[in-house]
């Protein structure tokens, strides 16, 4: 028990407990209704999309790879579902069902062509997002949607209290998405036997081989994951902004590469967990929240991301790279 | 009765023969040594064991009277082969119950089986006899212990026949006595081992058995009672390294460089010594003595506090690796790994890397032609064997890396060379050539200081040895009127 205690003040996790403790002490105090109820409803739906988009690259960049053509996948596959559904009644299923087989064959295609060439997923994913968006934009030739079906945009609230001024708080279609991708991810990576081997993928990969496990199968199954959480992230999404546009994700894939790696991936793969994950993306959620909040420029909202992601990093960095691989023999 | 038989084994690699004809037995519970130099085969012998590569058709293996033409690597593990490479193949990031028992992880979606690894590895754990904390992640544990892991996990794959790739490289001299006893009570229970090393006390130790290996064909199996160090270097490398000490002329008129009260507070204390054109100078003692310390000094990288050093007569005041380069100083550190070489580069461009500025024409960039006869010309004198200049130097073998690193510092004409500890990890063929290149050097007249931790290698191959204790020269000897007895009394006292 005091072992674990011990391993738990050295890992990542615990520094952005850290980190998001104090954003949220010095928030609280200079701004009182950042910790309203409504407040942290309002971030939960707002940073939905994000946050799904990050547990699953999370789980790409676990299995020692990565993928940033996840925008363009969200945007194809969003685009498509909204069009058939502006056409056909083919309600919530037909929607979903969509926008995920879109998502997850791209993932796979992503999963298929790393695998085949053998080049780093970094370049492979660059390819395809480019691939990808181009013929996104040749074919909507850069249209938005304007209108969307009525049932679409209505949504799916529940309320669960009033509180005695009468305000509503309900949950949403966002929240439930968020929280379902937190839990799925976690089941996958923790319970599953095909969640260790992408550890272990992720760890060694000549090992993983030696051992015989299906490296092929793994990187199937991680874009594949990847891309099917983006398609449904991207519904998710235009429920949230009512609105579907094909320039709109692509090109600020950044926010999630870096809660990813703010909430303890590593490049070289193997590293993480999914607390880190759900804590890298509570930070940046707090940190773009808390600067509106104290009525900081959007233009500086960047900027001040940047500044903290760097800085709570270089906390975490010490201790990673005294754990990480630098040890002899692996 | 065996559990394996190899019976007229080949294997071709393109063009080349990596095993003629082999035939080799592995007898029930039995500890087998298999020993050979870089490039003897003995690599692919246990590729085709542990079925990564197939031998050509007409070869055949035989497990627990079974015969097969090839092996793959799912069906060797199930017949009970299992390999501990020298890179242990583990996952860092996964705990120890989880890296031995990682065979549980077949299978796609199916909820893991955390009480069956744990089981799995308590109990490997207690066949072993040892105690590892089965939540802690692998990359927190020793060398050591992370050689218990992979054993565990072989045991817990069914092991019958354990095969370890070099496993006492990087242990201390302890932990090897405790894989050795290790070895010997797995093989009390049945296991058969078969045992990769160049260290041949620790094979004339552990062994029944020992095959020797040579240009892909079995010189013989030999019982390991009755042979010694002596004849199976021979047998290995086909001719033996006797040495002798030696009495050179030298021309002690003219110092190269001397060393006068030479201090660096903590490291080493007033050091004295001249060394001389041609001569090889030994400079020897226990680990953290200072030795490395004070080459260091001498090659600009760590200022001493008080003494002179002087060059050719001048005195020199040395404060970066430039200025000892300068005056003429090379220096070849003791991890040519991490210190030497760009490993994924190739053998040219390391060798010209010292030496980029004078590769250089008019317009300040690297003429070609130069650069490919200035690597032309240290790839023949120091007989580095590679198959293209071009290839990376992480594919040579150690004694040819170290000439590469021997070849890069020559490329800056130097008048004094510091080799420190140049044949750590190098076969005997290797160490042999190191030692010619050296005295061939010597006798052209450069200067060279070697340090070592061998006392053979500072006896056989230099004409005076210091020795070095707690950062004080506290001997010196002349080799042709010493004994390996003398030295490691001074050493050791």
């Amino acid at each position: 028990m005091l072992k674990a205690a011990r391993g738990f003040r050295q890992s990542q996790e615990f520094w952005l407990v850290m980190v998001t403790a104090t954003l949220v002490v010095v928030l609280s105090i200079l701004r009182p209704n950042f910790l309203s109820l409504q407040n942290l409803l309002d971030l939960m739906s707002s940073y939905a999309y994000t946050g799904m988009l990050v547990l699953a690259l999370f789980v790409v960049l676990i299995a020692g790879g990565i993928d940033i053509s996840f925008a363009a996948v969200a945007t194809a596959a969003q685009y498509a579902a909204l069009t058939v559904a502006n056409s056909y009644n083919i309600g919530w299923i037909g929607v979903t069902l969509i926008a995920a087989a879109i998502g997850l064959s791209l993932g796979l295609v992503n999963g298929f062509l790393v695998y085949a060439l053998g080049l780093a997923s970094i370049i492979v994913t660059i390819a395809t997002q480019s691939i990808i968006f181009g013929l996104v934009l040749t074919i909507t030739r850069g249209q938005d949607i304007f209108s969307l079906p009525e049932w679409f945009t209505r949504g799916v609230d529940w309320t669960f209290t009033v509180s005695p001024d009468g305000t509503e708080y309900a949950i949403n279609l966002q929240m439930i998405a968020l929280v379902a991708s937190l839990v799925v991810t976690w089941l996958l990576l923790n319970r599953t036997n095909i969640g260790r081997q992408v550890y272990a993928l992720g760890g060694n990969p000549d090992a993983a081989r030696r051992i015989g496990f299906r490296v092929f199968g793994l990187n199937l199954f991680v874009y594949g994951y990847m891309g099917l959480v983006a398609g449904l992230a991207s519904i998710v999404l235009a429920q949230y902004t009512q609105s579907v546009s094909p320039t709109a994700l692509v090109g600020r894939e950044l926010d999630v590469v870096a809660a990813a790696f703010l909430g303890g991936a590593s490049v070289l793969g193997g590293a993480g967990s999914v607390l880190g994950a759900a804590l890298g993306i509570a930070l940046l959620a707090i940190i773009q929240n808390g600067l509106t909040l104290l009525g900081v420029s959007s233009y500086w909202s960047g900027f001040s991301t940047g500044v903290v992601i760097v800085v709570a990093v270089v906390a975490m960095a010490r201790d990673a790279r005294r754990r990480w691989r630098d040890s002899p023999g692996m | 009765m065996n559990f394996l038989e190899l019976k007229s084994v080949t294997k071709r690699f393109g063009g080349v023969l990596a095993l003629s004809n082999v035939d080799f037995d592995l007898a029930q519970g039995e500890v087998h040594s298999l020993v050979g130099g870089n490039g003897s085969g003995k690599s692919t012998m246990i590729k085709i064991i542990s079925g990564v590569v197939s031998p050509d058709p007409g070869s055949r293996i035989v497990i627990e009277g079974h015969a097969y033409s090839h092996l793959n690597s799912v069906q060797s593990s199930r017949l009970g082969i299992q390999v501990i490479y020298q890179d242990l193949s583990l996952f860092p990031n996964l705990t120890v119950a989880e890296n031995i028992g990682i065979g549980f992880h077949r299978g796609g979606v199916r909820p893991v089986d955390w009480g069956a690894i744990r089981r799995a590895a308590r109990g490997a754990l207690e066949k072993l006899d040892v105690e590892l904390d089965l939540d802690a992640p692998v990359s927190e544990l020793s060398i050591a212990s992370r050689q218990l892991v992979a054993i565990c996990r072989a045991i817990v794959a069914d092991a019958k026949l354990l095969i370890m790739d070099e496993p006492t490289a990087s242990l201390t001299r302890h932990e090897v006595d405790a894989l050795l006893a290790l070895t010997l009570s797995l093989k009390a229970k049945g296991m058969t081992v078969l045992f990769v090393s160049h260290r041949f006390d620790e094979v004339l130790e552990i062994a029944d058995r020992v095959t020797v290996v040579r240009d892909g064909v079995k010189l013989g199996t030999y019982e390991a009672k009755g042979m010694t160090e002596r004849q199976l270097v021979t047998l290995m490398a086909g001719k033996s390294f006797d040495y002798e000490t030696s009495e050179r002329a030298i021309d002690r008129s003219r110092p190269i460089l001397s060393v006068a009260g030479l201090s660096r507070e903590g490291q080493y204390e007033d050091v004295r010594f001249d060394l001389y054109p041609g001569e090889i100078l030994g400079l020897t003692g226990l680990l953290g003595a200072g030795r490395t310390e004070l080459a260091l000094s001498l090659f600009g990288m760590n200022t001493p506090d008080r003494g002179s050093i002087a060059i050719d007569g001048r005195p020199v005041t040395l404060t970066s690796n430039a200025d000892a380069i300068g005056q003429g100083v090379a220096y070849v550190p003791e991890d040519r790994l991490s210190q030497s070489l760009v490993l994924n580069q190739s053998i040219g461009g390391n060798i010209i890397l010292p030496v980029l500025d004078q590769l250089t024409g008019p317009l300040g960039l690297i003429v070609g032609s130069r650069r490919a006869e200035l690597v032309r010309t240290w790839i023949a004198d120091l007989a580095i064997k590679a198959p293209k200049p071009d290839d990376a130097v992480k594919t040579l073998s150690g004694g040819n890396q170290q000439r590469v690193v021997i070849a890069k510092w020559l490329a800056t004409k130097p008048r004094i060379l510091i080799l420190d500890s140049p044949t750590v990890g190098v076969d005997f063929q290797g160490k042999d050539g190191i030692y010619t290149i050296v005295k061939d050097l010597a006798a052209k007249g450069l200067a060279v200081i070697l340090i070592s931790d061998e006392i053979p290698e500072v006896l056989y191959h230099c004409d005076r040895i210091l020795i070095m204790r707690k950062g004080r020269l506290i001997s010196e000897f002349a080799a042709h009127r010493s004994s390996e007895a003398e030295l490691k009394e001074a050493v050791y006292a």
